[in-house]
Protein backbone atom coordinates (compact mmCIF):
# COMPACT_ATOMS: atom_id res chain seq x y z
CA UNK A 1 0.00 0.00 0.00
CA UNK A 2 1.56 3.07 -1.30
CA UNK A 3 0.40 5.90 0.96
CA UNK A 4 1.09 9.73 0.57
CA UNK A 5 2.54 11.54 2.40
CA UNK A 6 0.01 14.51 3.36
CA UNK A 7 -2.16 15.32 6.44
CA UNK A 8 -5.33 13.33 7.36
CA UNK A 9 -7.52 16.34 6.97
CA UNK A 10 -11.32 16.93 4.89
CA UNK A 11 -9.35 19.34 3.16
CA UNK A 12 -6.50 17.59 1.55
CA UNK A 13 -9.55 14.20 1.27
CA UNK A 14 -11.40 16.40 -1.30
CA UNK A 15 -8.53 17.47 -2.82
CA UNK A 16 -7.38 13.83 -3.07
CA UNK A 17 -10.90 12.93 -4.46
CA UNK A 18 -10.72 15.97 -7.31
CA UNK A 19 -7.04 14.63 -8.08
CA UNK A 20 -8.64 11.14 -8.24
CA UNK A 21 -11.60 11.83 -10.55
CA UNK A 22 -8.92 13.64 -13.01
CA UNK A 23 -6.60 11.25 -12.97
CA UNK A 24 -9.68 8.36 -14.53
CA UNK A 25 -10.51 10.43 -16.62
CA UNK A 26 -6.85 10.87 -18.15
CA UNK A 27 -6.45 7.84 -18.03
CA UNK A 28 -9.42 6.50 -19.83
CA UNK A 29 -9.01 8.85 -22.40
CA UNK A 30 -5.25 8.11 -22.64
CA UNK A 31 -6.30 4.76 -23.00
CA UNK A 32 -8.75 5.37 -26.02
CA UNK A 33 -5.99 7.37 -27.80
CA UNK A 34 -3.36 4.39 -27.38
CA UNK A 35 -5.75 1.97 -28.89
CA UNK A 36 -6.98 3.74 -31.58
CA UNK A 37 -3.39 4.81 -32.07
CA UNK A 38 -2.32 0.52 -32.66
CA UNK A 39 -5.11 0.11 -34.85
CA UNK A 40 -4.34 2.19 -37.27
CA UNK A 41 -0.40 1.64 -36.96
CA UNK A 42 -1.00 -2.09 -37.27
CA UNK A 43 -2.90 -1.16 -40.32
CA UNK A 44 0.04 1.11 -41.56
CA UNK A 45 2.93 -1.31 -40.74
CA UNK A 46 1.27 -4.08 -42.79
CA UNK A 47 1.02 -1.97 -45.69
CA UNK A 48 4.48 -0.48 -45.34
CA UNK A 49 5.63 -4.32 -45.31
CA UNK A 50 4.11 -4.56 -48.05
CA UNK A 51 4.85 -1.82 -50.30
CA UNK A 52 8.92 -2.02 -49.31
CA UNK A 53 9.12 -5.72 -50.53
CA UNK A 54 7.50 -4.92 -53.31
CA UNK A 55 9.86 -2.00 -53.76
CA UNK A 56 12.64 -3.73 -52.79
CA UNK A 57 12.00 -6.28 -55.29
CA UNK A 58 11.77 -3.69 -58.16
CA UNK A 59 15.15 -1.60 -57.26
CA UNK A 60 16.64 -5.21 -57.38
CA UNK A 61 15.33 -5.38 -60.94
CA UNK A 62 16.69 -2.17 -61.84
CA UNK A 63 20.38 -2.92 -60.10
CA UNK A 64 20.48 -5.64 -62.32
CA UNK A 65 19.77 -4.27 -65.64
CA UNK A 66 22.57 -0.92 -64.06
CA UNK A 67 25.01 -3.71 -63.53
CA UNK A 68 24.33 -5.14 -66.95
CA UNK A 69 24.19 -1.72 -68.77
CA UNK A 70 27.78 -0.57 -67.03
CA UNK A 71 29.16 -3.92 -68.56
CA UNK A 72 28.03 -3.41 -72.17
CA UNK A 73 29.04 0.52 -71.53
CA UNK A 74 31.94 2.20 -70.54
CA UNK A 75 31.77 3.87 -66.75
CA UNK A 76 32.21 6.94 -68.03
CA UNK A 77 29.56 7.32 -70.34
CA UNK A 78 26.86 5.69 -68.24
CA UNK A 79 27.74 8.63 -65.77
CA UNK A 80 27.85 11.14 -68.57
CA UNK A 81 24.33 9.59 -69.74
CA UNK A 82 22.81 9.65 -65.97
CA UNK A 83 23.84 13.01 -64.57
CA UNK A 84 22.49 15.00 -67.68
CA UNK A 85 19.18 14.64 -67.22
CA UNK A 86 16.72 17.88 -66.76
CA UNK A 87 14.30 15.78 -64.68
CA UNK A 88 13.54 16.90 -61.34
CA UNK A 89 11.33 15.37 -58.98
CA UNK A 90 9.81 17.20 -55.67
CA UNK A 91 7.95 15.96 -52.43
CA UNK A 92 5.55 18.63 -51.54
CA UNK A 93 5.16 17.92 -47.72
CA UNK A 94 1.79 18.57 -46.15
CA UNK A 95 0.90 16.81 -43.00
CA UNK A 96 -2.14 15.21 -42.04
CA UNK A 97 -3.21 14.36 -37.97
CA UNK A 98 -3.17 11.08 -36.85
CA UNK A 99 -4.71 11.30 -33.08
CA UNK A 100 -2.48 14.50 -32.53
CA UNK A 101 0.47 12.62 -34.08
CA UNK A 102 1.48 14.86 -37.04
CA UNK A 103 2.52 12.89 -40.02
CA UNK A 104 3.96 13.97 -42.79
CA UNK A 105 1.88 13.56 -45.96
CA UNK A 106 4.10 14.20 -49.78
CA UNK A 107 2.47 15.38 -52.66
CA UNK A 108 5.08 14.62 -55.81
CA UNK A 109 5.23 16.87 -58.14
CA UNK A 110 7.75 16.57 -61.69
CA UNK A 111 9.20 19.36 -63.53
CA UNK A 112 8.65 17.63 -66.33
CA UNK A 113 5.82 16.00 -66.81
CA UNK A 114 6.77 14.08 -69.86
CA UNK A 115 7.28 10.06 -69.63
CA UNK A 116 10.44 10.35 -71.91
CA UNK A 117 11.66 13.62 -69.59
CA UNK A 118 13.56 10.67 -67.54
CA UNK A 119 15.87 9.58 -70.40
CA UNK A 120 18.62 12.65 -70.64
CA UNK A 121 20.53 11.04 -73.27
CA UNK A 122 20.32 9.82 -76.80
CA UNK A 123 20.02 6.61 -77.76
CA UNK A 124 22.14 5.92 -80.19
CA UNK A 125 25.30 5.25 -78.28
CA UNK A 126 23.86 3.96 -75.15
CA UNK A 127 22.55 0.32 -74.58
CA UNK A 128 18.93 -1.39 -74.12
CA UNK A 129 19.95 -2.31 -70.67
CA UNK A 130 20.31 1.06 -69.23
CA UNK A 131 16.63 1.95 -70.58
CA UNK A 132 15.22 -0.82 -69.15
CA UNK A 133 16.54 0.50 -65.90
CA UNK A 134 16.25 3.87 -66.31
CA UNK A 135 12.13 3.15 -67.02
CA UNK A 136 11.67 0.70 -64.27
CA UNK A 137 13.17 3.16 -61.70
CA UNK A 138 11.13 5.91 -63.20
CA UNK A 139 8.15 3.76 -62.34
CA UNK A 140 9.09 2.81 -58.76
CA UNK A 141 9.96 6.59 -58.29
CA UNK A 142 6.17 7.81 -56.78
CA UNK A 143 6.28 4.21 -54.57
CA UNK A 144 9.37 5.34 -53.52
CA UNK A 145 7.98 8.92 -52.29
CA UNK A 146 4.52 6.68 -51.07
CA UNK A 147 7.19 3.98 -49.20
CA UNK A 148 8.57 7.46 -47.53
CA UNK A 149 5.07 8.45 -46.50
CA UNK A 150 4.19 5.39 -44.53
CA UNK A 151 7.43 4.41 -43.48
CA UNK A 152 8.04 7.94 -41.64
CA UNK A 153 4.16 7.75 -40.28
CA UNK A 154 5.21 4.06 -38.79
CA UNK A 155 8.19 5.94 -37.08
CA UNK A 156 6.36 8.81 -35.45
CA UNK A 157 3.61 6.54 -34.37
CA UNK A 158 5.39 3.74 -33.28
CA UNK A 159 6.84 6.84 -30.67
CA UNK A 160 3.78 8.34 -29.53
CA UNK A 161 2.10 4.65 -28.81
CA UNK A 162 5.26 3.63 -26.75
CA UNK A 163 4.78 7.11 -24.88
CA UNK A 164 1.49 6.85 -24.62
CA UNK A 165 1.49 3.61 -23.55
CA UNK A 166 4.35 4.19 -20.79
CA UNK A 167 1.86 7.07 -19.51
CA UNK A 168 -1.14 4.50 -19.38
CA UNK A 169 0.80 2.27 -17.35
CA UNK A 170 2.06 4.85 -15.01
CA UNK A 171 -1.38 6.33 -14.36
CA UNK A 172 -2.88 2.84 -13.80
CA UNK A 173 -0.31 0.74 -11.64
CA UNK A 174 1.43 3.63 -10.32
CA UNK A 175 -0.73 7.03 -9.45
CA UNK A 176 -4.17 5.98 -9.30
CA UNK A 177 -3.65 3.03 -6.73
CA UNK A 178 -1.39 5.90 -4.27
CA UNK A 179 -4.61 7.57 -4.60
CA UNK A 180 -7.20 5.02 -3.89
CA UNK A 181 -5.18 4.17 -1.13
CA UNK A 182 -4.15 7.45 0.07
CA UNK A 183 -7.56 8.46 0.21
CA UNK A 184 -8.76 5.29 2.10
CA UNK A 185 -6.36 6.20 4.40
CA UNK A 186 -7.89 9.08 4.89
CA UNK A 187 -10.70 8.49 5.22
CA UNK A 188 -10.00 5.56 7.79
CA UNK A 189 -8.12 8.05 10.37
CA UNK A 190 -11.23 10.34 9.94
CA UNK A 191 -13.50 7.65 10.67
CA UNK A 192 -11.47 6.62 13.62
CA UNK A 193 -10.67 10.35 14.62
CA UNK A 194 -14.91 10.64 15.01
CA UNK A 195 -15.08 6.97 16.80
CA UNK A 196 -12.44 8.23 19.41
CA UNK A 197 -13.98 11.74 20.19
CA UNK A 198 -17.72 10.19 20.78
CA UNK A 199 -16.34 7.51 22.97
CA UNK A 200 -14.48 10.50 24.76
CA UNK A 201 -17.65 12.78 25.14
CA UNK A 202 -19.68 9.93 26.42
CA UNK A 203 -17.50 9.00 28.87
CA UNK A 204 -17.22 12.90 29.99
CA UNK A 205 -20.82 13.21 29.80
CA UNK A 206 -21.04 10.10 32.10
CA UNK A 207 -18.57 12.10 35.01
CA UNK A 208 -20.19 15.06 34.56
CA UNK A 209 -23.72 13.15 35.16
CA UNK A 210 -22.29 11.44 37.68
CA UNK A 211 -20.54 14.87 39.23
CA UNK A 212 -24.22 16.35 39.23
CA UNK A 213 -26.65 13.53 40.49
CA UNK A 214 -24.07 11.21 42.48
CA UNK A 215 -26.22 7.96 40.40
CA UNK A 216 -23.67 5.37 42.30
CA UNK A 217 -24.67 6.45 45.79
CA UNK A 218 -28.21 6.57 45.23
CA UNK A 219 -28.19 2.75 44.32
CA UNK B 1 9.23 24.56 -47.38
CA UNK B 2 11.65 21.96 -48.35
CA UNK B 3 10.82 19.46 -51.03
CA UNK B 4 13.79 18.37 -52.51
CA UNK B 5 14.65 14.88 -52.77
CA UNK B 6 17.92 13.34 -51.93
CA UNK B 7 19.95 10.04 -51.94
CA UNK B 8 22.91 9.28 -50.02
CA UNK B 9 25.02 6.23 -50.84
CA UNK B 10 28.42 5.22 -52.91
CA UNK B 11 27.94 6.65 -56.69
CA UNK B 12 27.81 3.46 -58.46
CA UNK B 13 24.33 2.28 -56.47
CA UNK B 14 23.11 5.90 -56.51
CA UNK B 15 23.59 7.01 -60.14
CA UNK B 16 20.08 5.70 -61.80
CA UNK B 17 18.76 7.96 -59.13
CA UNK B 18 19.68 11.38 -60.96
CA UNK B 19 18.09 10.07 -64.15
CA UNK B 20 14.35 10.68 -61.95
CA UNK B 21 15.17 13.23 -60.13
CA UNK B 22 16.98 12.70 -57.24
CA UNK B 23 19.67 14.81 -55.69
CA UNK B 24 22.94 12.60 -55.59
CA UNK B 25 24.80 13.27 -52.15
CA UNK B 26 27.78 10.72 -52.94
CA UNK B 27 29.68 8.87 -50.04
CA UNK B 28 31.95 5.89 -50.73
CA UNK B 29 33.08 6.00 -47.22
CA UNK B 30 29.87 4.62 -44.63
CA UNK B 31 31.89 6.41 -42.04
CA UNK B 32 31.39 9.75 -43.42
CA UNK B 33 27.44 9.42 -44.02
CA UNK B 34 26.76 10.61 -40.31
CA UNK B 35 28.07 13.92 -41.31
CA UNK B 36 26.68 13.94 -44.61
CA UNK B 37 23.39 13.25 -43.52
CA UNK B 38 23.41 16.27 -41.06
CA UNK B 39 24.54 18.50 -43.35
CA UNK B 40 22.07 17.36 -46.21
CA UNK B 41 19.33 17.77 -43.79
CA UNK B 42 20.74 20.92 -41.78
CA UNK B 43 20.27 22.73 -45.55
CA UNK B 44 16.59 22.17 -45.00
CA UNK B 45 16.15 21.62 -48.64
CA UNK B 46 14.53 18.07 -48.61
CA UNK B 47 11.66 16.13 -47.39
CA UNK B 48 12.84 12.92 -48.21
CA UNK B 49 16.24 11.80 -47.90
CA UNK B 50 16.87 8.10 -48.96
CA UNK B 51 19.92 6.47 -47.72
CA UNK B 52 21.32 3.13 -48.82
CA UNK B 53 21.87 0.58 -46.49
CA UNK B 54 25.34 0.75 -46.12
CA UNK B 55 25.40 4.61 -45.26
CA UNK B 56 21.90 3.86 -43.25
CA UNK B 57 23.45 1.58 -40.67
CA UNK B 58 26.75 3.76 -40.16
CA UNK B 59 24.65 6.90 -39.31
CA UNK B 60 22.57 5.52 -36.78
CA UNK B 61 23.80 8.28 -33.97
CA UNK B 62 23.03 11.43 -36.47
CA UNK B 63 19.49 9.73 -37.53
CA UNK B 64 18.29 9.40 -33.63
CA UNK B 65 17.87 13.43 -33.94
CA UNK B 66 15.02 13.48 -36.54
CA UNK B 67 13.04 10.27 -35.26
CA UNK B 68 10.46 12.51 -34.15
CA UNK B 69 10.52 15.40 -36.38
CA UNK B 70 8.03 15.06 -39.36
CA UNK B 71 10.74 16.41 -41.90
CA UNK B 72 12.78 15.13 -43.25
CA UNK B 73 11.74 11.32 -43.54
CA UNK B 74 14.74 9.40 -43.51
CA UNK B 75 13.85 6.10 -45.75
CA UNK B 76 16.74 3.26 -46.13
CA UNK B 77 16.94 1.40 -49.68
CA UNK B 78 19.36 -1.22 -50.68
CA UNK B 79 22.15 -0.46 -52.66
CA UNK B 80 23.93 -1.93 -55.59
CA UNK B 81 25.18 -4.89 -53.34
CA UNK B 82 21.79 -5.95 -52.42
CA UNK B 83 19.70 -6.32 -49.64
CA UNK B 84 20.26 -6.76 -46.36
CA UNK B 85 16.96 -6.62 -44.81
CA UNK B 86 18.09 -3.50 -42.54
CA UNK B 87 14.62 -1.95 -44.03
CA UNK B 88 12.38 -5.11 -42.72
CA UNK B 89 14.36 -5.06 -39.68
CA UNK B 90 13.31 -1.41 -39.09
CA UNK B 91 9.93 -2.04 -39.38
CA UNK B 92 9.95 -5.18 -37.19
CA UNK B 93 11.44 -2.44 -34.66
CA UNK B 94 8.99 -0.20 -35.17
CA UNK B 95 6.31 -2.86 -34.18
CA UNK B 96 8.28 -3.73 -31.74
CA UNK B 97 8.43 -0.33 -29.90
CA UNK B 98 4.62 0.17 -30.27
CA UNK B 99 3.28 -3.29 -29.10
CA UNK B 100 6.61 -4.35 -26.65
CA UNK B 101 7.28 -7.50 -28.70
CA UNK B 102 6.90 -8.17 -32.46
CA UNK B 103 3.65 -9.71 -32.80
CA UNK B 104 3.34 -9.26 -36.76
CA UNK B 105 6.39 -10.03 -38.67
CA UNK B 106 7.57 -12.34 -36.00
CA UNK B 107 11.02 -12.08 -36.83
Amino acid sequence: MAVMNVNPTRMQLQKLKKQLNTALRGHKMLKDKRDELMRQFLDLVRRNMELRVSIEEQLKKCNESFASAGAVMSSEMLTQSLLTTSQKMFANPSTKNIMSVNVPVFTTEKRNNDTSAVYPYGFAFTSFELDDAVSALAKVSEQLVELAEIEKSCEMMSVEIEKTRRRVNSLEHVLIPRYTDTIKYISMKLEENDRSSKARLMKVKDMLLEQAHHYSEQE
Amino acid sequence: MPNKIAIIGDSESIKGFAAIGFDLIECDKPEKAGALLRNTAETELYSIIYMTEETFVSSERERKKYEEKSLPAIIPVPGLKGNCGIGRQRLSDFVERAVGSDIIFNN
